[in-house]
């Protein structure tokens, strides 16, 4: 169970107050809410990228509120990927393996594993500036997953990409983090985006009163 | 109303020839000037001044000591420009701006006032009896008026160039890519090392170059604080200067000429190699 216990971000004027809520582990949950609502910034303070005044967040019976986000297992595909423009796509699906130390063999089982699931076999030795939305998607998505997480963060993960794309990806990530055993935290304003991937929605205004 | 709504609606538009003009006319007459300097000084050279300044013993050691001090002193820079340029980009704290306005400093400050304040801080500060270089003497090192002073008085300026430069290139990189790092189990180090800093490839060289370039040009603070003595602390700068003291001036001429070359085929091999990468 993530448990997302009375949480409170100050982020300059923006204020989130006692914020609760829990996700079921394996489970895939949709939070949403318009624009300019907290979503990201509620993902943020889950990843441990944002300083939180007072709560908790436990993951697994674990409490993690004061663990570095490297050592939270929460894994994050921002919305517009962010991927690292000097690194080769089985660059990027290595990155966290390799920053935690695995064994060679495991790495590359890992990263081959990963690459023929997300169809990025072909693409291994490319460039992130050569990718297309989709394929840049999948990368994302790749090296997020490739540490194992306990919970993949998803931000606006649809967002930008065109109608046929979508649905690929859409079909995608359902499969890969099915395949995977990942719990899921998917943020989104669209509620077909949110049906279509998560089996339970959290409507972010029905989480706390925002100032 | 309806007419003059109208007018104004399919007025003609002015054509783009003056701005366009305009464009190339500033660049055109500055790019004149500077080829003309170069030029004129070309043209007081004869054959046998470049010959002799080539082949001038103290003009070839001259030019190995500018290699070998512009490059120390870019190195520094580098060293020190690239986390002052991180934090400068990445951190807000108190005094920020205060350290901002100070880093500008060495820019703003006339060249002989960088020569000046480096020669009272190494030789009378706080007092003659205990300035840093009657300590640094002691222990067999020798700043003031010897081939440090050079790194040194170039470095104080050149760094200042290169933290400017290192701070943009910073700006430029998103730092939510180090973010996303931090996530996927990376300390700050390591995002910086392994994310940001490959990221900064080319603005790493673009600062060296401007580091090397300024310290190429630096003349008044090595005045000051190394001294012009000939085969000591005699770089292509001063040089120029002593040829002129002894009114050689198609000497002169001629180490310009070396330096303007030497500026422009470092800044070009440089520049192709940061292309190419």
């Amino acid at each position: 169970m993530l448990d997302i216990q009375k949480l409170c971000i100050q982020a300059g004027t923006f204020k989130l107050d006692s914020v609760s809520f829990q996700i079921k582990l394996g489970m895939s949950t949709a939070l949403m809410g318009p624009s300019g609502s907290g979503k990201s910034t509620i993902m943020e303070a889950i990843c441990g990228l944002r300083h939180i005044k007072s709560g908790d967040i436990i993951l697994a019976d674990k409490n993690i509120t004061q663990l570095r986000p490297g050592e939270r297992q929460v894994a994050l595909v921002p919305q517009d990927n962010v991927l690292f423009p000097h690194m080769t796509v089985r660059e990027h699906l290595e990155f966290g393996p390799k920053i935690q130390q695995w064994n060679h063999r495991e790495i590359k089982q890992r990263s081959d594993d990963l690459a023929e699931q997300l169809g990025l076999t072909p693409h291994l030795e490319r460039m992130p500036d050569t990718l297309s939305g989709g394929e840049s998607k999948r990368v994302a998505l790749g090296r997020a997953l490739a540490t194992r997480p306990q919970l993949l963060c998803l931000d606006e993960a649809l967002t930008g990409l065109d109608g046929s794309t979508c649905t690929e990806i859409l079909q995608l990530i359902k499969r890969t983090i099915a395949q995977e055993g990942t719990t899921t935290l998917q943020i989104t304003h669209s509620k077909d985006e949110a049906t279509a991937l998560s089996q339970a929605i959290i409507r972010i205004e029905d989480l706390f009163l925002k100032t | 109303m309806s007419a003059h709504t109208k007018d104004h609606q399919y007025r003609r538009i002015g054509s783009d020839k003056p701005f366009l003009c305009g464009l190339i006319g500033f660049t055109a007459i500055y790019g004149l000037l500077i080829c003309l300097l170069i030029i004129a000084s070309a043209s007081h050279i004869t054959w046998s001044d470049l010959i002799g300044a080539m082949t001038s013993k103290s003009i070839q050691q001259s030019l190995t000591l500018t290699f070998l001090t512009c490059t120390c002193s870019s190195i520094l820079s580098l060293l020190f420009a690239i986390p002052i340029g991180y934090s400068l980009s990445r951190f807000k704290f108190r005094g920020r701006t205060l350290l901002d306005t100070l880093l500008d400093i060495p820019i703003i400050l006339p060249p002989l006032v960088v020569g000046l304040s480096l020669l009272i801080l190494f030789n009378s500060f706080p007092t003659r009896e205990s300035a840093l270089e009657g300590w640094l003497n002691q222990h067999g090192i020798y700043i003031t008026f010897h081939i440090p002073a050079i790194i040194l008085a170039q470095f104080t300026v050149a760094a200042a160039f290169a933290v400017r430069s290192m701070k943009n290139t910073f700006d430029h990189i998103s730092p939510r890519s180090e973010l996303v790092g931090l996530t996927l189990g990376c300390n700050r180090s390591q995002a910086f090392w392994k994310i940001t800093l490959p990221q900064a490839g080319r603005g790493i060289l673009s600062a060296g170059v401007l580091a090397w370039a300024r310290a190429l040009g630096e003349f008044g603070p090595i005045l000051i604080f190394a001294g012009a003595t000939r085969g000591r602390t005699e770089v292509l700068a001063t040089s120029v200067f002593l040829e002129i003291n002894i009114g050689n001036l198609g000497g002169a001429a001629a180490v310009s000429l070396l330096l303007i070359t030497l500026a422009i085929a470092t800044i070009l091999i440089i520049r192709t190699v940061g292309d190419r990468t």
